[in-house]
C-alpha cells in the first residue's frame, strides 16, 4: 500500500469501492432480467454475456470493498445482506428495462462513462484499484462498442426505432447528471490520486455521447437537470424490488451456503 | 434428448429393393459412416426428418433458457450467479450452431421460429415444467443436462455433418453444465435441513419428466427404425433411457437422497436398474400442449418476438443505408 493510499481513511475508500461494485451489481442485473426475451438470439447471447461481464467486475470490486472495510464482509455479504439504503450506485443503472432500445440507451449512457473512468482508474495511486480497472477495461470497452453501435443502428434505423431510441434517451436523461457529481468522498479520493472527480469525466464522455448521437440521428435534450441521490443512499422505488429479489434466498435461508 | 417423438417422413425402414439407385448409393455411404454434406444428394425424406429434429432440438435450446432463466436474478452468490449466466448464455449459443445447421438443409431460421410459434413444432417436454425452487436448478443441470448428454454423445456420431459437428461443441459445454447442476444438487443436499428438502422436491418433480425426455418406449416408436437406417438416431430410446436410470441410481445415493421410484432396484441378472416407467399419458398430455407451463413458456417466446420485431427492422434498415452509402461512395 503506498502513502498516497494511506491518506484516504479507510471508511472513504470503502464507499467509494461500494459505489464502483453497487453499479456493476445492480445494472448486471437488470440486463441479467432480458435472459430468454431478446428480440434475436444473438442478443440473448451478448445481454447474457454482459451481465456475466459486470458480475465479474462486481465480484472484484465489493470484494476489494470488503478487504478495505476490514470487518470479514466478502463481496457477497455486502451484495446479499445490505439494505438499500446502503447501496451507493448512481439511479441510471436501477431505472427499469422499458423495452430493448431504452436497455441499450442506458447500457450506452452508463458504457461512455465507465470507460472513460476505468482509463483514468488504471492510473491509479491504489494498485489494487489499478489492476481491477485494467482488467475491467478490456470489457468495458467491448460492451461499448456494443451499445454505442447498438444505439446508432436504432437511432438511424426506422422511424419507429428512430422514435424509440429517442424517448429512450429524453427518459433516461435526467439521470446522466449525478455520473458527474463531486462529493466529499470524491474530492478526498482525488486529494490521493487513487480515482478522478466525476466532474472531470464530462468532457470525454460528452465527446463521445456527442458523436454518437450525431451519428444515430438522435436529439441531444437540452436540459442540465439531474435526479440524484443514489451515490449516498437515497434510491428510487425500483431497488427495493431489485434487492428483495436478489436477496431472497439469502435472506429466507441465513446462514447456508450454497 | 432435446428431440423427442420426430416424425420419420416414412414407416419403416424402405426396404433396399425398392430403393433408387440413388438411395441405395446414398445409404451405402451412411453404412460406410461417412458423413453426408450440406451439398451431397440425400433423399427428400431424410432431409425433412433432419429438419424436424435439428429444428426441436434448437427450439429447446432456445426454450430451456426461459427456466433456467427464472431464477438468474435471485441465484443465491455472485458466482452462481456467474456460472448460471455462462450456462444459460451457452444454451442460445447452441440454439444458434443448430439453426446454423438446420439452414445447411435449405431452411431459414425465421421460418423454424415461426413454425414453433405457430404450435407446428415442438421443444423437449422438459422444459414444460416449471422451476419452483433453488435446487431446480441443480436439477435441471444434474437430471436434464444428463439426459440430454446421453443422446448427444451418439449424436456426435451421426451421419449429416453439420449436426454432427455441432454436437461435438456441444457436448463439451453440456458436460460442463451437468457437472455444475450436480455440484449445486451436492451444496442442497448436504446443507441444511432445508435445502436438502428442497433437492429432494427438485429430485422428485423431475424424475419422472427427465425419464419421458428420451421419448416413448421402442415397442410404440414408429420412427425409430428408419432414423436409425440413416444414422441421424444411433440408439433407441430404450437404451439411451436405461443408461441414464443406470448411471444416475448411485449419484442419487451418493447425494443422501431418495429415489421416487419405490421400486427401482439392480437386477442382478441384468446388471441394470429395473424403475418404473413415466406416466406416457401425462407425456403425450404435455407434448399435445397440457403441461404445467406450455402456454407461458410459448407466449414468452411469442412475445419476446412480436416486441423484438422493431429491433430487427431498426437493425435491418441501418444496414441496408449503410451499404447503399458504402456503395455510392464507391
Amino acid at each position: 500500500m503506498t502513502a498516497n493510499v494511506m491518506a484516504v481513511e479507510g471508511n472513504t475508500l470503502f464507499n467509494w469501492l461500494l459505489r464502483l461494485g453497487d453499479n456493476t451489481l445492480v445494472l448486471s442485473h437488470r440486463v441479467s432480467e432480458w435472459c430468454g426475451h431478446a428480440p434475436v438470439l444473438e442478443e440473448d447471447i451478448a445481454l447474457a454475456n454482459t451481465a456475466l461481464d459486470l458480475i465479474g467486475q462486481t465480484q472484484m470490486w465489493l470484494g476489494l470493498a470488503g478487504e478495505v472495510e476490514g470487518k470479514g464482509r466478502d463481496a457477497d455479504a455486502l451484495a446479499y445482506l445490505r439494505d438499500a439504503w446502503d447501496f451507493r450506485n448512481l439511479l441510471l443503472v436501477e431505472r427499469p428495462n422499458g423495452d430493448f432500445g431504452h436497455t441499450m440507451m442506458r447500457q450506452f449512457l452508463f458504457d461512455a462513462w465507465q470507460n472513460v473512468l476505468l482509463n483514468r482508474l488504471k492510473d491509479s495511486t491504489d494498485p489494487r484499484v489499478a489492476d481491477i480497472a485494467e482488467k475491467a477495461a478490456k470489457e468495458a470497452a467491448y460492451h461499448l462498442d456494443r451499445s454505442r453501435g447498438t444505439v446508432i443502428a436504432l437511432g438511424d434505423g426506422t422511424e419507429e426505432s428512430h422514435a424509440r431510441m429517442q424517448a429512450a434517451l429524453d427518459a433516461l436523461w435526467d439521470y446522466v447528471g449525478e455520473m458527474f457529481l463531486d462529493d466529499d468522498v470524491d474530492r478526498a479520493i482525488a486529494d490521493a490520486d487513487v480515482g478522478p472527480l466525476p466532474s472531470s469525466l464530462r468532457d470525454a464522455w460528452d465527446g463521445i455521447v456527442n458523436a454518437t448521437l450525431n451519428e444515430a440521428t438522435l436529439t441531444r435534450p437540452d436540459s442540465d437537470f439531474a435526479q440524484t441521490g443514489g451515490k449516498t443512499g437515497r434510491h428510487t422505488e425500483d431497488l427495493g424490488y431489485i434487492l428483495a429479489e436478489m436477496q431472497f434466498l439469502q435472506r429466507a435461508y441465513p446462514g447456508a451456503t450454497w | 434428448m432435446y428431440a423427442q417423438m420426430v416424425k420419420t417422413a416414412r414407416v419403416g425402414v424402405k426396404p433396399r429393393d425398392e430403393m433408387t439407385e440413388q438411395e441405395r448409393a446414398f445409404q451405402d455411404r451412411v453404412d460406410a459412416n461417412e458423413k453426408i454434406e450440406p451439398k451431397d444428394w440425400m433423399p427428400d425424406d431424410y432431409r425433412r426428418t433432419l429438419i424436424r429434429q435439428i429444428g426441436q432440438h434448437a427450439h429447446s435450446e432456445v426454450v430451456g433458457q426461459l427456466p433456467e432463466g427464472n431464477w438468474i436474478t435471485r441465484a443465491p452468490t455472485l458466482e452462481r450467479k456467474a456460472i448460471l449466466l455462462a450456462k444459460v448464455q451457452d444454451e442460445a449459443g447452441h440454439g444458434l450452431y443448430l439453426y446454423s445447421a438446420a439452414e445447411t438443409l435449405g431452411v431459414s431460421r425465421d421460418e423454424l421460429i415461426e413454425l414453433l410459434h405457430q404450435g407446428k413444432m415442438k421443444y423437449s417436454s422438459i422444459f414444460n415444467y416449471p422451476t419452483l425452487t433453488w435446487a431446480d436448478v441443480g436439477a435441471i443441470g444434474w437430471l436434464v443436462d444428463g439426459a440430454a448428454i446421453m443422446n448427444q454423445v451418439h449424436l456426435q456420431r451421426t451421419s449429416y455433418g453439420p449436426y454432427a459437428r455441432a454436437m461435438v461443441r456441444i457436448c463439451k459445454e453440456e458436460s460442463f453444465h451437468q457437472r455444475q447442476g450436480y455440484d449445486i444438487m451436492m451444496k442442497m443436499a448436504f446443507g441444511t435441513p432445508e435445502q436438502k428438502a428442497m433437492a429432494q422436491d427438485a429430485l422428485n418433480r423431475f424424475w419422472y419428466p427427465s425419464l419421458m425426455m428420451f421419448g416413448p418406449p421402442d415397442q410404440d416408436s414408429v420412427h425409430t427404425a428408419q432414423s436409425m437406417a440413416w444414422k441421424i438416431k444411433v440408439a433407441t430410446n430404450d437404451e439411451l433411457r436405461q443408461k441414464f436410470v443406470d448411471q444416475t441410481v448411485p449419484q442419487i445415493e451418493y447425494l443422501g437422497l431418495t429415489c421416487p421410484d419405490p421400486d427401482i432396484r439392480l437386477n442382478e441378472e441384468t446388471g441394470h436398474f429395473d424403475f418404473t416407467p413415466p406416466d406416457w399419458s401425462e407425456f403425450f398430455a404435455v407434448l399435445k400442449g397440457n403441461g404445467p407451463c406450455n402456454k407461458d413458456r410459448l407466449k414468452a417466446r411469442i412475445t419476446a418476438w412480436e416486441d423484438g420485431a422493431w429491433v430487427r427492422e431498426g437493425m435491418l434498415a441501418h444496414a441496408r443505408k449503410k451499404a447503399a452509402a458504402t456503395a455510392a461512395a464507391e
